[in-house]
């Protein structure tokens, strides 16, 4: 068509589809804004350590109920009788204690937030690298081979689709949680962090499977298919070596917002209490524990509540960011939205790439 | 034939802004259509071709496009027409047919709807049955059996050359003196597009309807066309009549594309001649003739635009842009006594 | 048609079998779950726990025990087991809290989400677009309940504005049954409206990149009815196939917001059911919520067999 010669046309040679992407999303700063924050965040809590021994000399779950700090000169009750406990001090103590105390057990708020996000984006990046996983696996199989592996497999996504996800989520997180689980030699005890990991994972395999598996049945039409096929390539060659790499671009931005997704779940998830167990924490236990305090100290609630909306918000902008550079059609979309058609939008626009 | 043109495209520029800088679509084409004529316009993609045929009913109006020259349909200016003026040409006083009929009709309505939309969104004192009736008339008359029952099918229910014979029905359902056709046999298999071909002369010579038919394909050209339009880069490289063209072509580009062709009444060759190079990107043209980098004959001459300008005397409303003499043209379009053919 | 509506229908009634089973054993394999024992409570005495199971038949064999649970679902007759209340009763008095909170705020989300996708798609690229857009990208990464949580101390514990909760019937005081509500439809309606805005904002720059909206154009149609019956007609197939599946999946009850609102609906009693590991209650409001989803997921494939001529006539060119 007219607008596939134009862009070859004037495409310098030699210029892979990555590479076009890169350079598109090179372009778009606000992605790359958004993804330099997420990995500030990431920073950010790896610091934990450093922050936790050098700076507040505590660990996130070391209580400090009855102790007093010296504050700008001033002696102050990390909880004072009433239960309160103190406000961020900032820089008063030396930064001990730089957001306050969490409530009644007075434990660094600052360190626990650090903490507690190693936890959350962990649980949110492995979680999606399970999902994708699975989901990719499964939508090729489902989507290459078709007939009853399509129908088994499909039936049971249907299944784990009919449930509601919050029910089964929290269903699986009450019953692992108390009994641990049994994979083969593997044994998870309940309190363990991988548990939410496989939970959340699990239950986000059918959202993606079903996306992925449409796309391999529209591949598996095209003629390179065909040609693979013909030059005798096995089914397992056909699906990993010619339909997968067809798929990397679907799968790296299902990839970053599935890892959106699955830690607004864990958040959700840790807050109903089945999720991350103590003495584990997260953000969205130490919402949970904050809530409770919402009138007194709205803090505990916000600070970790704006960590999770930052987390997340980086991951779906840049996520966005990627589709749109993967994908040529949505950067015409943007520019030709009266009168010109995808064709000479793209005849013109696209052209000039470069 | 000195009667007044029907359309008079005059000095017409089309720009756009976009994120890697300006790209140039149409550099300045100037042509004339007259009542009951074919006129074709050809290039390969990316020449500027379809974006002149759709600025002239304003289809290319959009913030990021910069739109200069005139063109002229009759006594009205269309480049400056209001909304509302530019509304009541389309469909009424030109009707544009598409390259792809599967995308161009809206797959969720019925074709005859379709029609009768079109139909009603200028006559709108009519009854529904009465344009009804008219959209059953138009599907007969460009030759779908059993128009009253197909009136009612969707898109997807017609074959390829239906859909574009309907969309040519579609496209002169309101009697319009001029009728585009911007590659309307491209998407189409080589025997409907005979057909298709055929439905449009007919048309043509049945109603004097005046075409501008779009296309890269030179034997569609030779089959309908009486004079002919080669556009490269955005800009016209030469026009003339059919014959003049045909025989008598005078500018490298149009050698290559005679000489691409194959030809039923010469033997095969073993190799169809192509135009080695690509075209210049539109963002970035090169000054002087913008054929030069594909250009075989090319001398010191050719670094200065060339003017489209008539170089035969004989001939007053031959054009070109090429430095070369017609001596010399006529000489080196030769090859192995062929016109065109690439250069050994 | 009918055939395929028929396939459908076993299919669904397949896949609730599914789930119920899977509930069921779920349920049935926890450690320390004997209900028995649980309903007997901390001092119970063996000779309890032995007369608990037999007058409720735990010790019947499983696939017994399922069958009498099922049959009691639909006789109405399913008691939980602590607080041995009738479960039908309890989910029937949940209706009215979980519609109210799902029909509001889908109305509220359908609305901004079709006006600010559209108002992002007209104006695609300029300072609306780019504002729109940025709200959408934020409602949909905020976690809800502690969102919930914020508008609760800012709007009701600290000023008093609304209510911080509870429910008020319709038919008793509409007024004050959309006042109480508002804080909740609000927080809900938030993510999905986000999500909404640029889903409609996606399809609508599809679809204005369609070549036949250039040949409505090009008939010489008005631009108004280009964009309502060209433009609107098929950008809005995905966001009602998509509403579809949101709105059935949700009124299974949306636990966090309930809880967090305490309005007394089934999301609520599914987490104080889920909290007892009772498992009469578990099942019926899985089955509850699971039904929806899958009569949902029927509805909107009829419906997009319906809206888009090509699924349903099937993609033959014939003649």
């Amino acid at each position: 068509m007219a607008s596939e010669d134009l862009i070859a046309a004037t495409v310098p040679a030699g210029s892979s589809p990555w590479r076009l992407a890169a350079r598109r999303l090179r372009r778009n700063r606000v992605a790359l804004a958004f993804l330099g924050l997420f990995v500030l965040i990431v920073l950010f809590v790896l610091a934990a350590p450093l922050w936790a021994n050098n700076v507040a000399h505590t660990g996130p779950n070391t209580t400090h109920t009855l102790q007093k700090i010296t504050v700008d000169g001033e002696k102050r009750d990390v909880v004072d009788p009433t239960g309160q406990p103190i406000g961020p001090v900032w820089l008063g103590a030396d930064g001990k204690f730089f957001l306050g105390a969490d409530g009644r057990l007075g434990r660094d708020e600052m360190v626990r937030l650090m903490y507690g996000g190693r936890t959350s984006l962990f649980i949110g990046i492995v979680s999606a690298l399970i999902t994708t996983f699975f989901a990719t696996l499964l939508g090729l199989l489902a989507g290459y081979y078709r007939g009853w592996t399509d129908t088994v497999i499909g039936r049971a996504m249907d299944v784990l689709w009919a449930f509601p996800v919050m029910l089964l989520a929290i269903a699986l997180g009450l019953v692992l949680a108390v009994g641990g689980l049994q994979i083969g030699p593997i044994h998870l005890s309940g309190g363990s962090i991988w548990i939410p990991i496989l939970i959340i994972g699990f239950v986000s395999i059918p959202y993606m499977a079903r996306p992925v598996r449409g796309e391999v049945l529209a591949l598996r039409e095209k003629e390179f298919v065909e040609a693979a096929e013909a030059q005798g390539a096995g089914s397992l060659r056909v699906m990993f070596g010619e339909l997968l790499p067809n798929l990397y671009s679907t799968i790296i931005v299902f990839f970053t917002l599935n890892i959106a997704g699955n830690m607004l779940l864990e958040s959700a998830l840790s807050f109903l209490g089945v999720g991350v167990q103590p003495p584990n924490s997260s953000w969205g236990t130490m919402i949970a524990s904050g809530y409770t305090l919402i009138t007194s100290a709205p803090l505990l609630t916000v600070i970790p509540g704006t960590m999770i909306l930052l987390s997340v918000l980086a991951m779906n902008v840049f996520g966005d960011g990627l589709r749109d550079a993967l994908d040529p059609k949505s950067k015409v979309r943007f520019e030709a939205h009266s009168g010109l058609s995808a064709q000479e939008g793209s005849e013109t626009i696209e052209g000039v790439a470069p | 034939m000195a009667s007044a043109p029907l359309l008079s495209v005059e000095d017409l520029r089309v720009g756009f802004v976009t994120e890697g800088g300006r790209v140039q679509a149409v550099g300045g084409v100037s042509f004339e259509v007259q009542p009951g004529e074919v006129l074709a316009i050809v290039g390969e993609s990316g020449s500027g071709k379809s974006v002149t045929a759709q600025t002239i009913i304003g289809l290319t109006r959009s913030p990021n496009s910069r739109i200069e020259g005139s063109v002229r349909l009759g006594e009205e200016e269309l480049l400056e027409a209001g909304d509302e003026d530019l509304r009541r040409v389309r469909g009424e006083r030109i009707g544009m047919v598409f390259q792809d009929p599967m995308t161009s009709f809206n797959p969720v309505y019925r074709i005859g709807d379709q029609i009768i939309e079109a139909i009603r969104a200028h006559r709108d004192d009519g009854g529904k049955a009465e344009a009804h009736q008219r959209a059953v008339e138009l599907l007969d008359s460009v030759g779908i059996p059993n128009a009253e029952r197909r009136v009612r099918d969707y898109p997807h229910e017609f074959s390829g050359g239906m859909r574009q014979r309907a969309m040519i029905a579609m496209a002169l359902a309101l009697d319009p003196e001029l009728l585009i056709a911007d590659e309307p046999t491209t998407a189409l298999d080589v025997t409907v597009q005979a057909q298709i071909l055929a439905l449009l002369q007919r048309l043509n010579r049945e109603r004097g309807l005046a075409t501008i038919l779009i296309t890269h394909d030179l034997g569609v050209v030779a089959e309908v066309a009486d004079r002919v339009l080669v556009m490269y880069a955005g800009r016209v490289v030469e026009q003339g009549t059919l014959d003049e063209i045909f025989y008598d072509p005078q500018h490298p580009y149009t050698w290559g594309l005679l000489g691409s062709l194959t030809r039923m009444d010469k033997p095969r060759p073993e190799r169809l001649p192509q135009i080695g190079g690509a075209p210049p990107s539109l963002l970035d043209l090169p000054t002087g003739c913008s054929f030069r980098s594909r250009c075989p004959h090319e001398f010191d001459r050719c670094g200065e635009m060339p003017g489209l300008d008539a170089r035969l005397a004989e001939a007053p409303q031959h054009r070109d842009r090429c430095w070369l003499t017609p001596e010399q043209k006529r000489e080196r379009r030769l090859v192995d006594g062929e016109i065109g053919g690439e250069p050994a | 048609m009918g055939r395929f509506i028929l396939r459908r229908l076993i299919g669904m009634v397949a896949v609730l079998f599914a789930v119920s089973v899977i509930t069921f054993l779920v349920f049935n394999v926890i450690p320390n779950s004997d209900p028995a024992q649980r309903m007997a409570g901390k001092n119970a005495t063996p000779e309890l726990v032995e007369s608990i199971t037999k007058e409720w038949g735990f010790d019947d064999s499983l696939p017994q025990q399922y069958l009498t649970m099922m049959r009691k679902i639909f006789t109405g007759d399913l008691i939980s087991y602590s607080g041995r209340e009738n479960v039908n009763e309890r989910i029937v008095e949940g209706i009215p809290e979980t519609f109210s909170l799902c029909i509001g705020a889908a109305a509220i989300w359908i609305f901004f989400g079709i006006l600010f996708g559209y108002l992002s798609a007209v104006r695609a690229g300029g300072w609306l677009d780019r504002a729109l857009t940025a709200l959408a990208v934020i409602g949909i990464s905020m976690p809800v309940f502690a969102l919930a949580a914020i508008f609760l101390n800012y709007l009701t514990y600290k000023t008093e504005i609304f209510p911080s909760g509870g429910y008020v019937e319709l038919t008793e005081n509409p007024i004050d049954w959309a006042y109480h509500l508002i804080l909740p439809w609000v927080t809900l309606a938030i993510l999905y409206a986000g999500f909404y805005s640029r889903v409609l904002r996606s399809s609508m720059l599809d679809v204005m990149n369609e070549d036949y909206v250039r040949t409505a154009r090009a008939k010489g149609l008005s631009e108004r009815r280009v964009m309502r019956h060209h433009v609107m007609r098929n950008s809005l197939i995905p966001i009602v196939t998509l509403f579809g599946l949101d709105f059935g999946a949700l009124l299974g009850g949306a636990i966090l917001i309930e809880g967090i609102f305490s309005l007394d609906g089934i999301g609520q009693y599914a987490y104080e059911a889920l909290s007892n590991v009772d498992l009469p209650p578990i099942m019926a409001v899985v089955l509850f919520g699971a039904f929806f989803i899958v009569v949902f997921n029927t509805v909107v494939d009829i419906a997009y067999a319906y809206l888009d001529p090509r699924i349903r006539l099937g993609s033959s060119a014939n003649g």
